[in-house]
């Protein structure tokens, strides 16, 4: 028996069968039914943009890496996932070249420039969906009647008359032009199914649900960050005179909340960060729903929490076990 | 009854199952054989042989010993004749001095041993003597002499002492098996350690994947007032030491001092075992019961050995592999110390030898941290091992000490979750070293 053949490391020796890869292939079958979902409401235009933007995502982060001679890390998903993100933050109508504009703002200036994985301070998809929403404010907002699910929702006695135009109104539009808004119980149901206009994948709120208790299960996320993000949603909305219980289904909540906000890279990692996170991104929705010129505050939200991220962390530090040597 | 437990922690694989059904087998070392006894066993001053080349030693006769106050003297496991003095590697890596007894397989006793045996009647002081004289150290795997902790001083008010049984370690199993099979014995070491500290209270402290064991020991200590047997739950490290006081306690011990300072006294299973054998038995620490378990061993299971067979030995005796295995690590997989040879001693504190294949052994890559935080949600002393691996990074010893770096307890539960497999634990020891030898300098 040779001896020197034995492997010597340092403990420990076993390690959990968790890896970036395998987080990231969870958050991408957790993002599936959304998706699918949003196929089925905008057609196959939906599964373009989503195909382009997860082909340029991946391309961008490889073609970055080569260039600035990186070891290539696309085997990790994570670049899979940003694209598939930011697709499902774009509406269906989107022409061709936005994905890839977009593709390229989240992977090369929001997250290589800063180090690649895991040291970009804000979300990638959200960054490029602020940029192109900056940029390109009519093609971003263009959106299309989800006619896919007109005879699914049938089924429910909901029937929605077929609109020829241009733009299709977001629910969040509707509840701010009309003042008081009085949702009917058709008006729920299509939010939940997706019936509704926006990006194509933030309109499905039951499928976006799913998702977040597939990550919830999978322990991929905490609750904290999406609990208290809908929880405050849910109270501001009902205190500033809006409808709650419609309110949190309608509009990027559920995305941003399970999703968005809950990015490794720009949300906090001490426990009590996270629910600051949560409660920030819930008061700036809110805010910016209700008094703000958008109609929807969720992106900007969590941009604006991603930034704050660093100074939560700092002050957020948990108690240490026998209080720590005195200083 | 709800089971205790601390704050975070992980859960790893159990891995008992290959040996926690297995009795305790005795092993005794082959005629002409060579016991190797390094003069390093424990924590504090190394002893210095007390016989020379070519002395008869007899079994249980005292072979080393140290004037220092923190030290333990060691016996011969065997009878036989020193064959050399010389340095030798041990398990933990380092070389040591050690005694190199021939075993003349006759197991001639000293006859001094187990005369002294009226144990009702030993006053306080002749216990401790008695602990100290049969050099016994914390046989979980520290190593601390155990005469010391026993006796930490009048200022000190001591109203908990707790037998850890916690086994938090995968794979390992001996403390289950003695629980099983010597439950009268653990209870009356425990006895004996109350006897010194009459106002504290005994706690057979178990984890919940051990409910066998809980049952049997509920049964025999239930006419004995002042113990109780604690149900703990199963998650790593429930056996640290510290965090084995706040799951029964609910103390907290604070940052850089020792249990005695919140009144308790914790003690490995196998340890108290010593304890009684000492005292009831007036025999020394000669043996101890080990683990020997992973995939490549053909017999895995627990054996009771004696203290400086070599691996080589007690792998051979019981069957020796089944593959050739990748990785052996002495102690559990999750703060053992892998070794490169064969050719190390048992000692007092080695709990366990894993031979790992080579699917098991497998170690993945370091990637870049993705800022997920589960080592922050796990680590059981509530630091920030993402931001202490930084520190380390940035060579920042200052910022590694401001941000309680020296509090860390290596246990790896950090390292264990990442999923970038980042080598946490690894760095933040390796700083924690460098500091404390700098601030040693100063």
């Amino acid at each position: 028996m040779d001896n020197s053949k034995f492997i010597v490391s340092s403990t420990p020796h076993i390690r959990s069968k968790d890896s970036t890869s395998s987080i990231m292939r969870d958050v991408i079958i957790a993002l599936t039914p959304a998706a699918l979902m949003g196929i089925w409401a905008f057609g196959l235009s939906a599964l373009l943009v989503i195909a382009i933007s997860i082909a340029s995502c991946v391309f961008f982060e490889a073609g970055f890496q080569k260039v600035t001679k990186q070891k290539i890390t696309v085997c990790d998903l994570s670049a899979v996932v940003t694209g598939l993100l930011l697709a499902m933050n774009l509406p269906a109508s989107s022409p061709f070249w936005m994905p890839i504009v977009g593709g390229f703002f989240a992977i090369v200036v929001a997250k290589q420039l800063f180090g690649g994985i895991g040291q970009n301070f804000i979300n990638p998809a959200l960054a490029a969906r602020a940029f192109l929403l900056a940029s390109y404010p009519t093609d971003m907002t263009a959106f299309t009647q989800p006619a896919g699910l007109n005879s699914f929702m049938e089924i429910f006695g909901v029937n929605t008359p077929v609109v020829d135009a241009t733009s299709y109104a977001t629910p969040l539009a509707v509840v701010k032009s009309s003042g008081a808004f009085a949702p009917q119980s058709g008006d729920i149901l299509n939010a939940l199914f997706g019936n509704v206009g926006g990006c194509i994948g933030e309109t499905c709120a039951i499928a976006l649900i799913l998702g977040g208790l597939y990550l919830l299960f999978r322990k991929v996320i905490s609750w904290r960050i999406p609990f208290t993000y809908i929880a405050t949603v849910f109270i501001l909305t009902w205190a500033f005179g809006r409808v709650p219980y419609y309110e949190i289904f309608i509009g990027g909540l559920m995305l941003g909340a399970f999703f968005m906000a809950t990015d490794y890279s720009s949300s906090p990692v001490t426990p009590i960060g996270q629910i600051i996170m949560g409660i920030g991104c819930g008061i700036l929705t809110s805010i910016i729903r209700v008094y703000g010129g958008y109609p929807e505050g969720v992106s900007y939200s969590i941009l604006i929490m991603n930034l704050a991220v660093p100074l939560i962390d700092r002050y957020t530090k948990p108690k240490i076990f026998g209080g720590g040597k005195a200083k | 009854m709800k089971a205790l437990t601390f704050k975070r922690g992980v859960h790893p694989p159990d891995s008992k199952e290959y040996t926690n059904k297995k009795q305790i087998k005795i092993l005794m070392p082959e005629e002409g054989s060579d016991i190797v006894v390094p003069m390093s066993q424990h924590i504090g001053a190394p002893c210095e042989p007390i016989v020379s080349k070519g002395d008869r030693v007899l079994l249980g006769q005292k072979i080393a010993e140290s004037g220092a106050f923190v030290s333990s003297p060691i016996h011969s496991s065997v009878s036989g004749v020193v064959k050399e003095i010389k340095q030798v590697l041990t398990p933990g890596g380092a070389m040591s001095k050690a005694i190199i007894i021939t075993n003349d397989g006759k197991f001639e006793e000293d006859p001094s041993l187990g005369k002294d045996t009226d144990y009702e009647s030993f006053s306080r002081e002749k216990i401790i003597e008695k602990v100290k004289n049969a050099g016994i150290v914390g046989l979980g795997g520290a190593g601390f002499p155990t005469h010391i902790k026993l006796n930490p001083g009048p200022e000190k008010k001591i109203d908990a002492i707790i037998v850890n049984a916690a086994e938090c370690e995968p794979y390992l199993t001996t403390d289950h098996r003695v629980l099983l099979e010597k439950t009268d014995r653990v209870i009356k070491g425990l006895e004996i350690v109350l006897k010194l500290h009459p106002n504290a209270r005994g706690y057979i402290a178990v984890e919940n994947n051990k409910m066998d064991a809980i049952e049997l020991l509920t049964q025999a200590s239930k006419k004995i007032s002042n113990i109780s047997v604690v149900t703990l739950q199963k998650k790593y490290p429930q056996g640290s030491e510290k965090q084995m006081i706040y799951a029964v306690t609910k103390r907290e011990v604070p940052s850089g001092k020792l249990p005695a300072d919140v009144g308790c006294i914790v003690d490995n299973v196998d340890t108290i075992l010593a304890i009684e054998r000492a005292v009831v038995k007036d025999r020394p620490l000669m043996r101890r019961i080990v683990t020997l378990s992973g995939g490549a061993v053909k017999n895995p299971g627990n054996y009771q050995v004696r203290l400086g067979m070599s691996f080589r030995e007690l792998i051979e005796m019981t069957g020796g592999f089944k593959e050739e295995p990748a990785k052996v690590i002495a102690g559990g997989p999750m703060m053992g110390v892998a070794v490169y040879s064969l050719d190390v001693p048992l000692i007092k504190t080695s709990s366990a030898i894993l031979c790992l294949t080579k699917e098991e052994a497998e170690l993945p890559e370091e990637s870049n941290c993705i800022r997920c935080g589960k080592c922050v949600g796990v680590c059981p002393m509530g630091l920030m091992p993402i931001e202490l691996n930084g520190d380390v990074l940035a060579n920042d010893f200052e910022a590694f000490e401001k941000n309680h770096g020296l509090d860390c307890i290596e246990c790896g539960s950090c390292s264990y979750v990442c999923p970038a497999k980042r080598h946490l634990a690894q760095s933040i020891r390796v700083t924690k070293r460098a500091v404390m030898a700098m601030k040693k300098k100063k």
